[in-house]
């Protein structure tokens, strides 16, 4: 009888974490889907990137009250993650703050540091709250976001509020009981307690077990519910807690107008340009060859990087407000760019596990059933977006590969870049002069 | 303003066995562009003063592909480098000076894997590395005291992170350097980048220059300057729209420069 706690704790992890690793094969599964590309080169630099972007924040304090507030959340979340080992522990062995007698008054320094995070990350999320709900800042109220996406934000919200009272609850329940005269069942002296001190008093007047019954309450809703949010983030743009580590460390590292060299592309040219290749030759054939498409029309055309970029995006909306596009009310939206990658790269992984392991063509594509091409074309590639993304995203690369498809397989760009193309062709220049005349200038006044 | 201009071509300079210092890429804006043309001549005047030995491609020049790149059209892009690359190997360029940040960000960074390997720099660079090297002085001159704005434009600021150069240079010329409210790597494009000058734009509310224009003007610039043709046009369409063009003037730095050194 008294292993039934333990058991049932043992059950509750291993379906939580289960649901997790299997939530977390299919994200690995689908970002797989996209084509190669080397991101392994340079580690040094990628390890820096992930240091300072990730780890250190460093472009999310560029908007200082959001960053700010943001690392509160997010340091509060890695030290409570360590509370967490704890938790487990206890749980599984039937033990009560086991690393207590161990830690001595290191023990009471930590627990008074998560308790005051706790109550920092509330104040955030309040602050947080109020930006979407009240003061409605125009990022995040922007149609983009409008269905799922904006109650998703408000779900985390609420659930790290929800957490983080729990927490500070258990601490205050066990509190009142290590102060019972003569000591109460197991609950013995440990950890210093600044916060739920003035939770305590509502204890006040209780029956010792009724008590003890409410924090085993608290300290099982608060296990329970971090296992449940953390299989919300599969579902979430919270996913970026755990991603925003990998997407920075293979993030480009080239100067960012440099745009990516079409190897497909190069190798073709060099062939037309050729004098001494036979124009009548057949190519020569490659048995592995896949027909080769340029750019990308669909998800499975985007390199991993890509994907997980879109896994990766919290949907915060940085590079949408400062997108030159967006900014003049064109449709242009880089964080639906975003977001539209994932829906349809979702799609299609569900698509693959409804049909065994392959996709089943549906007749869709996120070319025109997610993305325009008239938000394709208003783009000006000035890599506001690319700068202002907290996390390291390209939507630019996205945008570049889509229009590449367009232009490349469909020849459907607008007439008048058409005709730009045409001169360059044909002039060497994009407007309609002869090339013998790029030297008039010289001789004009 | 009335000597002519001594503009020799890499064919010249071969045919006489030498090889200049810089390669001057003018692009396609600056040859054949009338307003862009003047930058052309005004950094070309500062070259004959400071006697640096440059040389332009002239009719061997061809489009760097850029805006068919940005536009998507890879293809005619690596046709249009690979030409260029050819030109450019055989002149064995080194050292390549532009004063279009499109066709700097292309030849810097696009060409090496095509095989063109070049040191290529801004105009806004290679006029500092004049004045530190003590090759050109620069005095206030017409322009003492004069308020003036410096626009980034995308590909040498965001794309290069080439801040400073363009700054520094205005700070030479005595005046008042204000900033907007967006500058450095939160600068708002003037709207031509990638492939836009070329088209119309996306429906939306308002034109891309026209807001970048507000920027410029909520500062109360006398002169808003820039460092690229495109974006020179797009402020310069902006300040017409606003009816702004009897008090404030679009410069490109190496104009500045010129004429405050009155060449
Ligand atoms: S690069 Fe394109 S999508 Fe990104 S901010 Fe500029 S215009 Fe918007
Ligand atoms: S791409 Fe980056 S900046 Fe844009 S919404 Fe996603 S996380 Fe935010």
């Amino acid at each position: 009888m008294s292993y039934l706690d333990n058991i049932l704790f043992a059950i509750l992890l291993i379906v939580g974490f289960g649901f997790f690793a299997s939530s977390v094969k299919k994200i690995i599964r689908n970002i797989n889907l996209g084509v190669d590309v080397n991101r392994k080169d340079n580690s040094k630099a990628r390890w820096k990137n992930m240091a300072l972007i990730a780890l250190g924040q460093s472009k999310m304090v560029r908007r200082p009250v959001a960053g700010i507030l943001h690392i509160f959340v997010y340091v509060g979340f890695i030290i409570i993650n360590i509370e967490l080992v704890e938790i487990i522990i206890d749980g599984l062995f039937g033990t009560h703050r086991i690393f207590a007698p161990y830690l001595g008054v290191i023990y009471d320094v930590l627990i008074a540091s998560f308790e005051i995070l706790a109550i920092l990350v509330i104040f955030a999320v309040t602050v947080f709250w109020i930006r979407r709900n009240v003061i409605r800042l125009k990022r995040f109220i922007n149609p983009d976001l409008n269905g799922f996406p904006k109650s998703d934000a408000n779900y985390i919200l609420y659930f790290e509020t929800v957490l983080m009272l729990l927490f500070l609850f258990m601490d205050a329940s066990d509190l009142h009981l290590q102060n019972v005269p003569g000591g109460f069942s197991h609950f013995h002296r440990a950890g210093s307690f600044p916060i739920s001190q003035f939770i305590a008093p509502i204890f006040n007047g209780m029956s010792n077990e009724l008590v003890a019954l409410l924090f085993e309450v608290f300290w099982w809703l608060h296990i329970a519910g971090i296992l449940v949010f953390m299989n919300y983030l599969y579902f979430s743009k919270h996913l970026h807690i755990l991603l925003a580590f990998p997407n920075t460390y293979f993030a480009n590292l080239n100067p960012e107008g440099q745009f990516d060299n079409l190897e497909s592309v190069t190798k073709e040219v060099k062939l037309m340009m050729d004098p001494n290749a036979d124009p009548f030759a057949a190519a020569p054939v490659d048995e592995n060859a896949v027909p080769s498409k340029f750019g990308a029309s669909d998800v499975q055309d985007l390199n991993w990087v890509q994907l997980l970029n879109a896994y990766t995006c919290t949907e915060c909306g940085r590079c949408t407000s400062s997108c030159p596009a967006n900014q003049t009310g064109k449709k242009l939206s880089p964080r639906k760019i975003m977001m539209d990658t994932r829906d349809r790269l979702q799609e299609v992984g569900k698509n693959i596990d409804a049909n065994k392991g392959v996709f089943v063509p549906d007749n869709k594509t996120l070319l025109n059933d997610y993305i325009t091409p008239e938000e394709l074309w208003a783009c000006t590639s000035c890599n506001a977006c690319v700068e202002e993304c907290p996390v390291n995203i390209s939507p630019l690369s996205i945008i570049m590969d889509m229009r590449r498809y367009l232009v490349m397989e469909q020849s459907a760009a607008p007439m008048s870049l058409n005709a730009m193309m045409t001169n360059i062709e044909n002039n060497g220049a994009p407007w309609q002069y002869s090339q013998q005349d790029r030297l008039n200038w010289k001789n004009e006044n | 303003m009335s000597e002519s201009l001594v503009v020799p071509t890499m064919a010249e300079m071969l045919a006489q066995g030498t090889q200049p210092e810089v390669l001057f890429w003018v692009g396609c804006a600056g040859s054949f562009d009338d307003r862009a043309k003047k930058i052309t001549k005004a950094f070309v005047r500062i070259l004959n003063r400071t006697n640096v030995s440059f040389a332009v491609l002239g009719t061997e020049e061809s489009c760097t592909g850029d805006p068919a790149k940005r536009a998507g059209n890879e293809f005619l892009f690596q046709m249009q480098a690979m030409m260029n690359i050819e030109v450019l190997n055989a002149y064995e360029a080194k050292k390549i000076v532009t004063a279009c940040p499109h066709c700097f960000n292309t030849l810097k960074n696009e060409y090496p894997e095509l095989g063109g390997q070049y040191d290529v720099i801004h105009h806004t660079e290679f006029l500092k590395s004049l004045i530190d090297d003590g090759r050109l002085t620069v005095e206030g001159g017409q322009f003492k005291g004069k308020k003036i704005t410096f626009h980034d434009p995308c590909y040498l600021g965001r794309a290069n992170k080439v801040y400073e150069a363009p700054r520094d240079l205005i700070q030479k010329l005595d005046v008042e350097l204000v900033e907007m409210k967006r500058s450095k790597a939160n600068g708002l494009c003037c709207g031509a980048g990638g492939a836009q000058m070329f088209k119309d734009a996306e429906p939306g509310n308002k034109e891309v220059n026209v807001l970048r224009t507000e920027d410029a003007l909520e500062v109360k610039p006398d002169i808003i300057a820039a460092g690229c043709p495109f974006c020179n046009t797009m402020l310069t369409d902006g300040i017409k729209h606003q009816e702004k063009e009897e008090q404030v003037k679009v410069m490109d730095i190496a104009e500045l420069i010129a004429n405050a050194q009155d060449l």
